[in-house]
Protein backbone atom coordinates (compact mmCIF):
# COMPACT_ATOMS: atom_id res chain seq x y z
CA UNK A 1 0.00 0.00 0.00
CA UNK A 2 1.09 3.54 -0.74
CA UNK A 3 3.01 5.46 1.91
CA UNK A 4 2.00 9.01 2.72
CA UNK A 5 4.03 11.74 4.33
CA UNK A 6 2.57 13.34 7.48
CA UNK A 7 2.03 17.00 8.26
CA UNK A 8 1.22 17.36 11.94
CA UNK A 9 -1.11 19.98 13.43
CA UNK A 10 -2.33 20.35 17.01
CA UNK A 11 -5.79 20.78 18.59
CA UNK A 12 -8.50 23.25 17.58
CA UNK A 13 -7.15 24.17 14.15
CA UNK A 14 -9.84 26.61 12.97
CA UNK A 15 -10.98 27.43 9.46
CA UNK A 16 -9.43 30.91 9.65
CA UNK A 17 -6.07 29.21 10.12
CA UNK A 18 -6.70 26.83 7.22
CA UNK A 19 -7.72 29.63 4.85
CA UNK A 20 -8.06 33.19 6.16
CA UNK A 21 -11.18 35.15 5.30
CA UNK A 22 -9.39 37.78 3.23
CA UNK A 23 -8.60 35.12 0.60
CA UNK A 24 -12.16 33.83 0.26
CA UNK A 25 -12.91 36.38 -2.41
CA UNK A 26 -10.25 35.16 -4.78
CA UNK A 27 -12.16 33.80 -7.71
CA UNK A 28 -10.91 30.20 -7.60
CA UNK A 29 -9.69 27.54 -5.20
CA UNK A 30 -6.61 27.31 -7.43
CA UNK A 31 -5.70 30.90 -6.48
CA UNK A 32 -6.64 30.43 -2.82
CA UNK A 33 -4.62 27.31 -2.19
CA UNK A 34 -1.25 29.04 -1.90
CA UNK A 35 -2.48 30.81 1.26
CA UNK A 36 -3.37 27.57 3.05
CA UNK A 37 -2.22 27.61 6.71
CA UNK A 38 -0.52 30.94 6.01
CA UNK A 39 -0.71 32.27 9.58
CA UNK A 40 0.60 29.12 11.28
CA UNK A 41 2.68 27.23 8.71
CA UNK A 42 3.94 29.55 6.00
CA UNK A 43 5.83 26.90 4.01
CA UNK A 44 2.98 24.43 3.88
CA UNK A 45 1.53 25.22 0.48
CA UNK A 46 4.88 25.38 -1.29
CA UNK A 47 6.16 22.12 0.19
CA UNK A 48 3.09 19.92 0.29
CA UNK A 49 2.98 17.23 -2.38
CA UNK A 50 0.19 15.13 -3.83
CA UNK A 51 -0.60 12.22 -1.53
CA UNK A 52 0.53 13.85 1.74
CA UNK A 53 -1.75 13.52 4.74
CA UNK A 54 -2.61 15.78 7.67
CA UNK A 55 -2.62 14.33 11.17
CA UNK A 56 -4.22 16.56 13.77
CA UNK A 57 -5.48 16.61 17.33
CA UNK A 58 -8.98 17.40 18.48
CA UNK A 59 -11.65 19.55 16.84
CA UNK A 60 -9.94 19.98 13.46
CA UNK A 61 -11.71 22.53 11.24
CA UNK A 62 -13.68 24.38 13.92
CA UNK A 63 -15.13 27.80 13.21
CA UNK A 64 -16.74 28.98 10.04
CA UNK A 65 -18.84 27.05 7.53
CA UNK A 66 -16.39 27.93 4.73
CA UNK A 67 -16.15 24.98 2.40
CA UNK A 68 -13.01 26.52 0.96
CA UNK A 69 -11.15 25.04 3.95
CA UNK A 70 -11.44 21.38 2.90
CA UNK A 71 -11.32 22.43 -0.76
CA UNK A 72 -7.86 24.06 -0.58
CA UNK A 73 -6.55 20.93 1.17
CA UNK A 74 -7.99 18.71 -1.55
CA UNK A 75 -6.70 21.03 -4.28
CA UNK A 76 -3.18 20.83 -2.79
CA UNK A 77 -3.34 17.05 -3.12
CA UNK A 78 -3.93 16.14 0.52
CA UNK A 79 -4.99 12.52 0.47
CA UNK A 80 -6.71 12.47 3.85
CA UNK A 81 -7.05 14.25 7.16
CA UNK A 82 -6.67 12.01 10.20
CA UNK A 83 -7.69 13.67 13.45
CA UNK A 84 -8.67 12.77 16.99
CA UNK A 85 -11.93 14.57 16.25
CA UNK A 86 -13.43 16.98 13.72
CA UNK A 87 -15.71 19.99 13.91
CA UNK A 88 -19.10 19.09 12.47
CA UNK A 89 -19.40 21.44 9.48
CA UNK A 90 -15.84 20.77 8.32
CA UNK A 91 -16.45 17.03 8.51
CA UNK A 92 -19.67 17.25 6.50
CA UNK A 93 -18.14 19.59 3.92
CA UNK A 94 -15.19 17.24 3.47
CA UNK A 95 -17.44 14.31 2.67
CA UNK A 96 -19.45 16.42 0.26
CA UNK A 97 -16.41 17.51 -1.70
CA UNK A 98 -14.70 14.12 -1.60
CA UNK A 99 -11.88 14.74 0.90
CA UNK A 100 -11.43 11.63 3.07
CA UNK A 101 -11.63 12.44 6.78
CA UNK A 102 -10.81 9.73 9.29
CA UNK A 103 -10.99 9.72 13.06
CA UNK A 104 -8.12 7.98 14.84
CA UNK A 105 -7.67 8.46 18.56
CA UNK A 106 -4.18 7.01 18.98
CA UNK A 107 -2.17 7.97 15.92
CA UNK A 108 -1.58 11.59 16.93
CA UNK A 109 0.47 10.82 20.03
CA UNK A 110 2.60 8.28 18.18
CA UNK A 111 3.59 10.29 15.16
CA UNK A 112 5.87 13.14 14.12
CA UNK A 113 5.91 15.44 11.14
CA UNK A 114 7.39 13.80 8.01
CA UNK A 115 6.73 10.24 9.26
CA UNK A 116 5.33 7.89 6.65
CA UNK A 117 2.01 6.11 7.14
CA UNK A 118 -0.34 3.85 5.21
CA UNK A 119 -4.10 4.33 5.39
CA UNK A 120 -6.53 1.52 4.66
CA UNK A 121 -9.85 3.36 4.34
CA UNK A 122 -11.97 0.27 3.73
CA UNK A 123 -10.86 -1.58 6.83
CA UNK A 124 -10.17 1.42 9.06
CA UNK A 125 -6.51 0.68 9.72
CA UNK A 126 -3.55 3.08 9.72
CA UNK A 127 -0.04 1.61 9.67
CA UNK A 128 3.18 3.24 10.79
CA UNK A 129 6.27 1.01 10.51
CA UNK A 130 5.01 -2.22 12.09
CA UNK A 131 2.41 -0.61 14.30
CA UNK A 132 -1.28 -0.57 13.46
CA UNK A 133 -3.82 1.98 14.62
CA UNK A 134 -7.56 1.60 14.41
CA UNK A 135 -9.42 4.38 12.67
CA UNK A 136 -13.05 4.93 11.74
CA UNK A 137 -14.49 3.54 8.59
CA UNK A 138 -16.90 5.87 6.89
CA UNK A 139 -20.65 5.15 7.10
CA UNK A 140 -21.78 3.47 3.91
CA UNK A 141 -23.73 6.35 2.38
CA UNK A 142 -20.80 8.68 3.03
CA UNK A 143 -18.47 6.17 1.42
CA UNK A 144 -20.71 6.18 -1.65
CA UNK A 145 -20.55 9.98 -1.85
CA UNK A 146 -16.77 9.88 -1.35
CA UNK A 147 -16.25 7.10 -3.87
CA UNK A 148 -18.29 9.06 -6.41
CA UNK A 149 -15.84 11.94 -5.93
CA UNK A 150 -18.16 14.19 -3.95
CA UNK A 151 -21.78 15.27 -3.69
CA UNK A 152 -22.08 16.74 -7.19
CA UNK A 153 -20.75 13.65 -8.87
CA UNK A 154 -22.99 11.56 -6.64
CA UNK A 155 -26.11 13.57 -7.55
CA UNK A 156 -25.18 13.49 -11.23
CA UNK A 157 -24.71 9.75 -11.12
CA UNK A 158 -28.01 9.30 -9.33
CA UNK A 159 -29.74 11.38 -12.00
CA UNK A 160 -28.33 9.30 -14.85
CA UNK B 1 -40.24 8.36 26.76
CA UNK B 2 -40.21 12.11 26.28
CA UNK B 3 -38.54 14.32 23.71
CA UNK B 4 -36.23 17.33 23.74
CA UNK B 5 -37.02 20.54 21.88
CA UNK B 6 -34.91 19.67 18.86
CA UNK B 7 -36.43 16.19 18.65
CA UNK B 8 -39.90 17.78 18.67
CA UNK B 9 -38.88 20.11 15.84
CA UNK B 10 -37.55 17.22 13.77
CA UNK B 11 -40.68 15.12 14.42
CA UNK B 12 -42.97 17.95 13.32
CA UNK B 13 -40.87 18.59 10.23
CA UNK B 14 -40.62 15.00 9.09
CA UNK B 15 -44.01 13.76 10.25
CA UNK B 16 -42.28 10.92 12.12
CA UNK B 17 -43.98 10.03 15.39
CA UNK B 18 -40.76 8.94 17.00
CA UNK B 19 -37.13 9.99 16.56
CA UNK B 20 -34.01 9.00 18.38
CA UNK B 21 -30.80 10.94 18.71
CA UNK B 22 -28.16 9.47 16.45
CA UNK B 23 -30.57 8.36 13.75
CA UNK B 24 -30.33 9.92 10.32
CA UNK B 25 -33.44 11.56 8.92
CA UNK B 26 -34.25 13.64 5.88
CA UNK B 27 -35.70 17.03 6.78
CA UNK B 28 -37.40 19.71 4.71
CA UNK B 29 -35.81 23.13 4.85
CA UNK B 30 -38.23 25.88 5.88
CA UNK B 31 -35.81 28.66 4.93
CA UNK B 32 -32.39 28.85 3.34
CA UNK B 33 -30.06 31.76 3.92
CA UNK B 34 -27.20 32.58 1.58
CA UNK B 35 -24.90 35.57 2.05
CA UNK B 36 -22.90 37.62 -0.42
CA UNK B 37 -19.50 36.10 0.26
CA UNK B 38 -20.49 32.57 -0.82
CA UNK B 39 -23.19 33.21 -3.45
CA UNK B 40 -20.77 32.85 -6.43
CA UNK B 41 -19.83 29.37 -5.21
CA UNK B 42 -23.44 28.38 -4.51
CA UNK B 43 -24.50 29.59 -7.96
CA UNK B 44 -21.68 27.72 -9.68
CA UNK B 45 -22.40 24.45 -7.86
CA UNK B 46 -26.15 24.82 -8.48
CA UNK B 47 -25.46 25.02 -12.22
CA UNK B 48 -22.98 22.14 -12.10
CA UNK B 49 -25.62 19.99 -10.41
CA UNK B 50 -27.87 20.61 -13.38
CA UNK B 51 -30.86 21.98 -11.47
CA UNK B 52 -33.30 23.94 -13.61
CA UNK B 53 -35.13 25.60 -10.73
CA UNK B 54 -35.04 26.26 -7.02
CA UNK B 55 -37.53 23.95 -5.30
CA UNK B 56 -39.25 26.99 -3.79
CA UNK B 57 -37.70 30.40 -4.53
CA UNK B 58 -39.64 31.99 -1.65
CA UNK B 59 -37.71 29.90 0.83
CA UNK B 60 -34.38 31.40 -0.18
CA UNK B 61 -33.17 34.63 1.43
CA UNK B 62 -30.11 36.31 -0.02
CA UNK B 63 -28.34 38.88 2.13
CA UNK B 64 -25.45 41.18 1.32
CA UNK B 65 -23.56 41.83 4.53
CA UNK B 66 -19.90 40.78 4.42
CA UNK B 67 -19.13 43.10 1.51
CA UNK B 68 -21.34 46.09 2.31
CA UNK B 69 -20.22 48.64 1.38
CA UNK B 70 -17.55 47.19 -0.88
CA UNK B 71 -13.95 47.41 0.30
CA UNK B 72 -12.24 46.12 -2.86
CA UNK B 73 -13.00 46.40 -6.55
CA UNK B 74 -13.41 42.63 -6.86
CA UNK B 75 -16.26 42.61 -4.32
CA UNK B 76 -18.77 43.81 -6.91
CA UNK B 77 -18.44 40.50 -8.78
CA UNK B 78 -20.36 38.86 -5.92
CA UNK B 79 -23.30 41.23 -6.28
CA UNK B 80 -23.41 40.79 -10.06
CA UNK B 81 -23.54 37.02 -9.72
CA UNK B 82 -26.16 37.32 -6.96
CA UNK B 83 -28.42 39.56 -9.03
CA UNK B 84 -28.19 37.28 -12.07
CA UNK B 85 -28.96 34.22 -9.93
CA UNK B 86 -32.00 35.87 -8.32
CA UNK B 87 -33.30 37.10 -11.67
CA UNK B 88 -32.87 33.71 -13.33
CA UNK B 89 -34.45 31.65 -10.56
CA UNK B 90 -37.06 34.09 -9.26
CA UNK B 91 -35.61 34.81 -5.83
CA UNK B 92 -37.42 37.82 -4.36
CA UNK B 93 -36.10 37.88 -0.78
CA UNK B 94 -32.96 39.92 -1.21
CA UNK B 95 -31.41 42.50 1.13
CA UNK B 96 -28.72 44.68 -0.35
CA UNK B 97 -27.78 46.91 2.59
CA UNK B 98 -30.14 46.23 5.48
CA UNK B 99 -27.76 44.61 7.91
CA UNK B 100 -26.23 41.34 9.06
CA UNK B 101 -27.88 38.16 7.78
CA UNK B 102 -28.62 36.58 11.16
CA UNK B 103 -30.19 39.72 12.53
CA UNK B 104 -32.36 40.13 9.42
CA UNK B 105 -33.52 36.52 9.38
CA UNK B 106 -35.02 36.90 12.85
CA UNK B 107 -35.93 40.61 12.80
CA UNK B 108 -37.50 40.31 9.34
CA UNK B 109 -39.72 37.40 10.36
CA UNK B 110 -38.18 34.94 7.91
CA UNK B 111 -37.72 32.40 10.69
CA UNK B 112 -40.47 31.13 12.98
CA UNK B 113 -40.27 28.94 16.08
CA UNK B 114 -40.12 25.26 15.13
CA UNK B 115 -38.63 25.94 11.69
CA UNK B 116 -35.63 24.12 10.29
CA UNK B 117 -33.27 26.55 8.61
CA UNK B 118 -29.89 26.18 6.95
CA UNK B 119 -27.46 28.98 6.11
CA UNK B 120 -24.05 29.30 4.50
CA UNK B 121 -22.67 30.76 7.70
CA UNK B 122 -21.73 28.98 10.90
CA UNK B 123 -23.54 31.53 13.09
CA UNK B 124 -26.86 30.45 11.60
CA UNK B 125 -27.37 28.90 15.06
CA UNK B 126 -28.62 32.37 16.12
CA UNK B 127 -32.26 31.53 15.23
CA UNK B 128 -32.32 29.03 18.09
CA UNK B 129 -33.14 32.12 20.19
CA UNK B 130 -36.74 31.85 18.96
CA UNK B 131 -36.84 28.07 19.07
CA UNK B 132 -35.82 27.24 15.50
CA UNK B 133 -33.39 24.48 14.58
CA UNK B 134 -30.90 26.32 12.42
CA UNK B 135 -27.36 25.50 11.48
CA UNK B 136 -24.56 26.28 9.04
CA UNK B 137 -23.71 24.21 5.96
CA UNK B 138 -21.17 24.48 3.15
CA UNK B 139 -21.90 26.01 -0.24
CA UNK B 140 -22.05 22.74 -2.20
CA UNK B 141 -24.60 21.39 0.23
CA UNK B 142 -26.55 24.65 0.02
CA UNK B 143 -26.70 24.30 -3.75
CA UNK B 144 -28.07 20.78 -3.32
CA UNK B 145 -30.77 21.85 -0.82
CA UNK B 146 -31.82 24.74 -3.03
CA UNK B 147 -32.50 22.19 -5.75
CA UNK B 148 -34.12 19.47 -3.68
CA UNK B 149 -35.52 21.19 -0.57
CA UNK B 150 -34.17 18.37 1.55
CA UNK B 151 -31.13 17.57 3.63
CA UNK B 152 -30.11 14.55 5.66
CA UNK B 153 -29.23 15.26 9.25
CA UNK B 154 -28.22 13.25 12.22
CA UNK B 155 -30.66 13.93 15.06
CA UNK B 156 -28.36 15.41 17.71
CA UNK B 157 -28.20 14.55 21.38
CA UNK B 158 -29.04 17.49 23.60
CA UNK B 159 -27.06 19.02 26.44
CA UNK B 160 -29.40 20.91 28.73
CA UNK B 161 -27.94 24.08 30.20
CA UNK B 162 -29.95 25.24 33.14
CA UNK B 163 -29.34 28.74 34.51
CA UNK B 164 -31.32 29.92 37.50
CA UNK B 165 -31.26 33.16 39.43
CA UNK B 166 -30.58 36.80 38.71
CA UNK B 167 -27.43 37.99 36.95
CA UNK B 168 -25.37 40.46 39.01
CA UNK B 169 -25.14 44.05 37.75
CA UNK B 170 -22.77 44.38 34.81
CA UNK B 171 -23.09 40.71 33.85
CA UNK B 172 -24.85 40.01 30.56
CA UNK B 173 -25.91 37.03 28.46
CA UNK B 174 -22.54 37.34 26.69
CA UNK B 175 -20.72 36.56 29.94
CA UNK B 176 -23.05 33.61 30.45
CA UNK B 177 -22.38 32.04 27.05
CA UNK B 178 -18.63 32.71 27.24
CA UNK B 179 -18.53 30.95 30.61
CA UNK B 180 -20.47 27.98 29.17
CA UNK B 181 -18.09 27.74 26.19
CA UNK B 182 -15.12 27.92 28.55
CA UNK B 183 -16.56 25.00 30.53
CA UNK B 184 -17.63 22.90 27.53
CA UNK B 185 -14.49 23.82 25.52
CA UNK B 186 -14.45 24.47 21.76
CA UNK B 187 -15.51 20.93 20.87
CA UNK B 188 -17.56 20.04 23.96
CA UNK B 189 -20.87 20.14 22.13
CA UNK B 190 -19.78 18.90 18.70
CA UNK B 191 -22.67 17.21 16.91
CA UNK B 192 -24.95 18.10 19.82
CA UNK B 193 -27.67 20.63 20.50
CA UNK B 194 -27.68 22.95 23.49
CA UNK B 195 -31.04 23.63 25.12
CA UNK B 196 -30.98 26.62 27.46
CA UNK B 197 -33.45 26.74 30.32
CA UNK B 198 -34.02 28.12 33.81
CA UNK B 199 -35.56 31.30 35.15
CA UNK B 200 -32.47 33.35 34.29
CA UNK B 201 -32.91 32.76 30.56
CA UNK B 202 -36.68 33.10 30.88
CA UNK B 203 -36.05 36.64 32.06
CA UNK B 204 -33.75 37.41 29.13
CA UNK B 205 -34.88 39.45 26.13
CA UNK B 206 -34.97 37.83 22.69
CA UNK B 207 -31.88 39.92 21.84
CA UNK B 208 -29.93 38.52 24.79
CA UNK B 209 -30.99 35.02 23.83
CA UNK B 210 -29.75 35.65 20.27
CA UNK B 211 -26.30 36.45 21.69
CA UNK B 212 -26.18 33.03 23.34
CA UNK B 213 -27.66 31.02 20.45
CA UNK B 214 -25.25 32.79 18.10
CA UNK B 215 -22.24 31.49 19.99
CA UNK B 216 -23.41 27.88 20.45
CA UNK B 217 -21.24 27.00 17.45
CA UNK B 218 -18.16 28.14 19.38
CA UNK B 219 -18.61 25.03 21.56
CA UNK B 220 -19.05 23.03 18.35
CA UNK B 221 -22.83 22.75 18.76
CA UNK B 222 -25.10 22.09 15.83
CA UNK B 223 -27.76 24.25 17.38
CA UNK B 224 -28.40 26.33 20.51
CA UNK B 225 -32.07 26.50 21.40
CA UNK B 226 -34.39 28.36 23.73
CA UNK B 227 -37.82 26.95 24.46
CA UNK B 228 -40.39 29.32 22.91
CA UNK B 229 -42.31 31.22 25.58
CA UNK B 230 -44.60 34.26 25.82
CA UNK B 231 -41.75 36.57 24.84
CA UNK B 232 -41.08 34.48 21.74
CA UNK B 233 -44.77 34.44 20.85
CA UNK B 234 -44.97 38.19 21.19
CA UNK B 235 -41.77 38.82 19.24
CA UNK B 236 -42.85 36.53 16.41
CA UNK B 237 -46.48 37.60 16.54
CA UNK B 238 -47.71 34.06 17.07
CA UNK B 239 -50.35 32.71 19.42
CA UNK B 240 -48.75 30.94 22.39
CA UNK B 241 -51.15 28.04 21.79
CA UNK B 242 -49.40 27.33 18.48
CA UNK B 243 -46.09 26.95 20.28
CA UNK B 244 -47.21 24.39 22.81
CA UNK B 245 -46.02 21.47 20.71
CA UNK B 246 -42.48 22.82 21.12
CA UNK B 247 -42.35 22.42 24.90
CA UNK B 248 -39.83 19.69 25.77
CA UNK B 249 -41.20 16.78 27.80
CA UNK B 250 -40.32 16.57 31.47
CA UNK B 251 -38.96 13.06 30.89
CA UNK B 252 -36.93 14.05 27.79
CA UNK B 253 -33.57 12.33 27.50
CA UNK B 254 -30.57 14.65 27.76
CA UNK B 255 -26.98 13.67 27.17
CA UNK B 256 -26.18 15.64 30.31
CA UNK B 257 -27.40 18.64 32.27
CA UNK B 258 -25.20 21.59 33.25
CA UNK B 259 -26.42 23.77 36.09
CA UNK B 260 -25.41 27.37 36.70
CA UNK B 261 -26.38 29.83 39.39
CA UNK B 262 -26.64 33.28 37.81
CA UNK B 263 -25.41 34.96 40.99
CA UNK B 264 -22.07 33.11 40.66
CA UNK B 265 -21.33 34.49 37.20
CA UNK B 266 -19.08 37.47 36.57
CA UNK B 267 -17.78 39.51 33.63
CA UNK B 268 -15.35 37.47 31.52
CA UNK B 269 -13.27 37.74 28.35
CA UNK B 270 -12.22 35.15 25.79
CA UNK B 271 -8.46 35.51 25.78
CA UNK B 272 -6.54 35.41 22.45
CA UNK B 273 -6.85 33.45 20.32
CA UNK B 274 -9.43 30.85 21.22
CA UNK B 275 -13.03 31.42 22.20
CA UNK B 276 -12.89 28.81 24.97
CA UNK B 277 -9.89 30.47 26.62
CA UNK B 278 -11.99 32.22 29.26
CA UNK B 279 -10.58 34.46 31.98
CA UNK B 280 -12.41 36.76 34.35
CA UNK B 281 -12.15 40.46 33.57
CA UNK B 282 -10.51 40.88 36.98
CA UNK B 283 -7.69 38.54 35.93
CA UNK B 284 -6.85 40.56 32.81
CA UNK B 285 -7.81 44.06 33.95
CA UNK B 286 -5.18 46.65 33.18
CA UNK B 287 -4.34 45.15 29.76
CA UNK B 288 -3.83 48.14 27.44
CA UNK B 289 -6.01 48.13 24.32
CA UNK B 290 -5.83 49.98 21.00
CA UNK B 291 -9.34 49.45 19.74
CA UNK B 292 -12.79 48.58 21.02
CA UNK B 293 -15.48 47.11 18.77
CA UNK B 294 -19.17 47.01 19.67
CA UNK B 295 -21.22 45.28 17.00
CA UNK B 296 -21.73 42.04 15.02
CA UNK B 297 -24.50 39.43 14.93
CA UNK B 298 -23.51 38.60 18.51
CA UNK B 299 -23.81 42.00 20.17
CA UNK B 300 -24.86 44.72 17.74
CA UNK B 301 -28.48 45.00 18.81
CA UNK B 302 -30.34 47.95 20.31
CA UNK B 303 -29.93 46.79 23.93
CA UNK B 304 -26.17 46.45 23.35
CA UNK B 305 -25.83 49.96 21.94
CA UNK B 306 -28.12 51.28 24.66
CA UNK B 307 -26.08 49.85 27.52
CA UNK B 308 -22.89 51.22 25.94
CA UNK B 309 -24.49 54.66 25.60
CA UNK B 310 -25.55 54.65 29.25
CA UNK B 311 -21.94 54.07 30.26
CA UNK B 312 -20.45 56.56 27.80
CA UNK B 313 -23.00 59.34 28.21
CA UNK B 314 -21.35 62.71 28.74
CA UNK B 315 -17.86 61.16 28.78
CA UNK B 316 -14.97 60.85 26.33
CA UNK B 317 -13.21 57.65 25.35
CA UNK B 318 -9.51 57.23 26.09
CA UNK B 319 -7.29 59.49 23.99
CA UNK B 320 -5.49 57.09 21.67
CA UNK B 321 -8.21 54.49 21.47
CA UNK B 322 -10.55 53.86 18.55
CA UNK B 323 -14.10 52.85 19.41
CA UNK B 324 -15.99 51.34 16.50
CA UNK B 325 -19.73 50.82 16.84
CA UNK B 326 -21.66 48.90 14.20
CA UNK B 327 -25.43 48.44 14.56
CA UNK B 328 -26.44 44.96 13.40
CA UNK B 329 -29.18 46.23 11.09
CA UNK B 330 -30.64 49.32 9.48
CA UNK B 331 -33.70 48.99 11.73
CA UNK B 332 -31.49 48.99 14.83
CA UNK B 333 -29.53 51.94 13.43
CA UNK B 334 -32.77 53.90 12.97
CA UNK B 335 -34.06 53.03 16.43
CA UNK B 336 -30.73 54.02 17.96
CA UNK B 337 -30.95 57.34 16.10
CA UNK B 338 -34.49 57.95 17.34
CA UNK B 339 -33.51 57.20 20.92
CA UNK B 340 -30.49 59.51 20.80
CA UNK B 341 -28.11 56.61 21.35
CA UNK B 342 -26.06 57.29 18.24
CA UNK B 343 -25.59 60.92 19.30
CA UNK B 344 -24.34 59.91 22.76
CA UNK B 345 -21.89 57.41 21.26
CA UNK B 346 -20.65 59.85 18.62
CA UNK B 347 -20.15 62.57 21.20
CA UNK B 348 -18.14 60.19 23.34
CA UNK B 349 -15.80 59.70 20.37
CA UNK B 350 -17.14 56.54 18.69
CA UNK B 351 -16.77 55.87 14.99
CA UNK B 352 -20.19 54.67 13.88
CA UNK B 353 -20.07 52.37 10.88
CA UNK B 354 -22.78 50.99 8.59
CA UNK B 355 -24.65 47.81 9.54
CA UNK B 356 -22.80 44.74 8.24
CA UNK B 357 -20.12 42.18 9.00
CA UNK B 358 -17.17 44.46 8.07
CA UNK B 359 -14.75 44.35 10.97
CA UNK B 360 -15.83 41.04 12.49
CA UNK B 361 -14.99 39.19 9.28
CA UNK B 362 -11.80 41.19 8.73
CA UNK B 363 -13.00 42.87 5.54
CA UNK B 364 -13.28 46.56 6.37
CA UNK B 365 -13.99 49.24 8.96
CA UNK B 366 -11.15 49.06 11.47
CA UNK B 367 -8.71 46.39 10.31
CA UNK B 368 -5.92 45.96 12.87
CA UNK B 369 -2.20 45.53 12.37
CA UNK B 370 0.69 43.75 14.05
CA UNK B 371 0.91 44.19 17.81
CA UNK B 372 -2.47 45.85 18.24
CA UNK B 373 -4.91 44.68 20.91
CA UNK B 374 -8.64 44.74 20.32
CA UNK B 375 -11.44 44.32 22.83
CA UNK B 376 -14.51 43.24 20.88
CA UNK B 377 -18.09 42.08 21.37
CA UNK B 378 -18.22 39.69 18.43
CA UNK B 379 -17.92 35.91 18.46
CA UNK B 380 -14.45 34.90 17.28
CA UNK B 381 -10.95 35.89 18.29
CA UNK B 382 -9.08 33.55 15.96
CA UNK B 383 -5.67 34.50 14.58
CA UNK B 384 -6.03 37.03 11.77
CA UNK B 385 -9.77 37.41 12.22
CA UNK B 386 -9.70 41.23 12.10
CA UNK B 387 -6.61 41.77 10.00
CA UNK B 388 -3.06 40.90 11.03
CA UNK B 389 -2.52 37.46 12.53
CA UNK B 390 -0.17 39.21 14.96
CA UNK B 391 -2.97 41.27 16.51
CA UNK B 392 -4.69 40.07 19.67
CA UNK B 393 -8.46 39.92 20.03
CA UNK B 394 -10.25 39.73 23.39
CA UNK B 395 -13.98 38.99 23.33
CA UNK B 396 -16.33 40.53 25.88
CA UNK B 397 -19.78 41.97 26.57
CA UNK B 398 -20.85 45.47 25.48
CA UNK B 399 -20.67 46.54 29.13
CA UNK B 400 -17.01 45.57 29.50
CA UNK B 401 -16.30 47.07 26.07
CA UNK B 402 -17.81 50.44 26.95
CA UNK B 403 -16.24 50.70 30.40
CA UNK B 404 -12.85 49.79 28.94
CA UNK B 405 -13.20 52.31 26.10
CA UNK B 406 -13.16 55.04 28.76
CA UNK B 407 -9.98 53.85 30.44
CA UNK B 408 -8.03 52.49 27.45
CA UNK B 409 -7.43 49.22 29.27
CA UNK B 410 -9.51 46.16 30.08
CA UNK B 411 -11.61 47.26 33.03
CA UNK B 412 -13.98 45.47 35.37
CA UNK B 413 -17.38 47.21 35.28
Amino acid sequence: MEQSRVWKFNNDIDTDQIIASQYLLLSSIEEMKKYTFESIHKDFSSNVIEGDVIVAGENFGCGSSREQAPRVLKELGIKAVVAKSFARIFYRNSINIGLPVVICEDLYDNISENDLIEIDFTNGIIKKDNKEFKSTKLPEHMQIILNSGGLIEYLNRKAE
Amino acid sequence: MGYTLIEKIVMKNTGLDNVESGSIVIVNADKLMVHDIFIPFVAQKFEEMGFKKIYDPNKMVLIYDHLVPTAKVEDVRHFKIAEEFCEKYGVKNIHRSDGICHQLMVEGGYVKPGDIVFGTDSHTTTYGAIGAFSTGIGYTEMAAVLGTGELWIKVPQTIKVNIDGKLPNGVTSKDVILRIIGDLKADGATYKALEFSGNCVENMSISSRMTMANMAIEAGAKSGLFVPDKKTAEYCNIDMKDLEYLQPDSDAKYERVLNYKAEDLEPVVAYPSQVDNIKTVKEVSGTKIDQVFIGSCTNGRLEDLEVAAEILKGKKISKYLKLIVTPASRKIYNEALDKGIIKVLAEAGAIITHPGCGLCCGRSGGIVSEGEKVLATNNRNFLGRMGSSKAEIYLCSPVVAAVSALTGEITNP
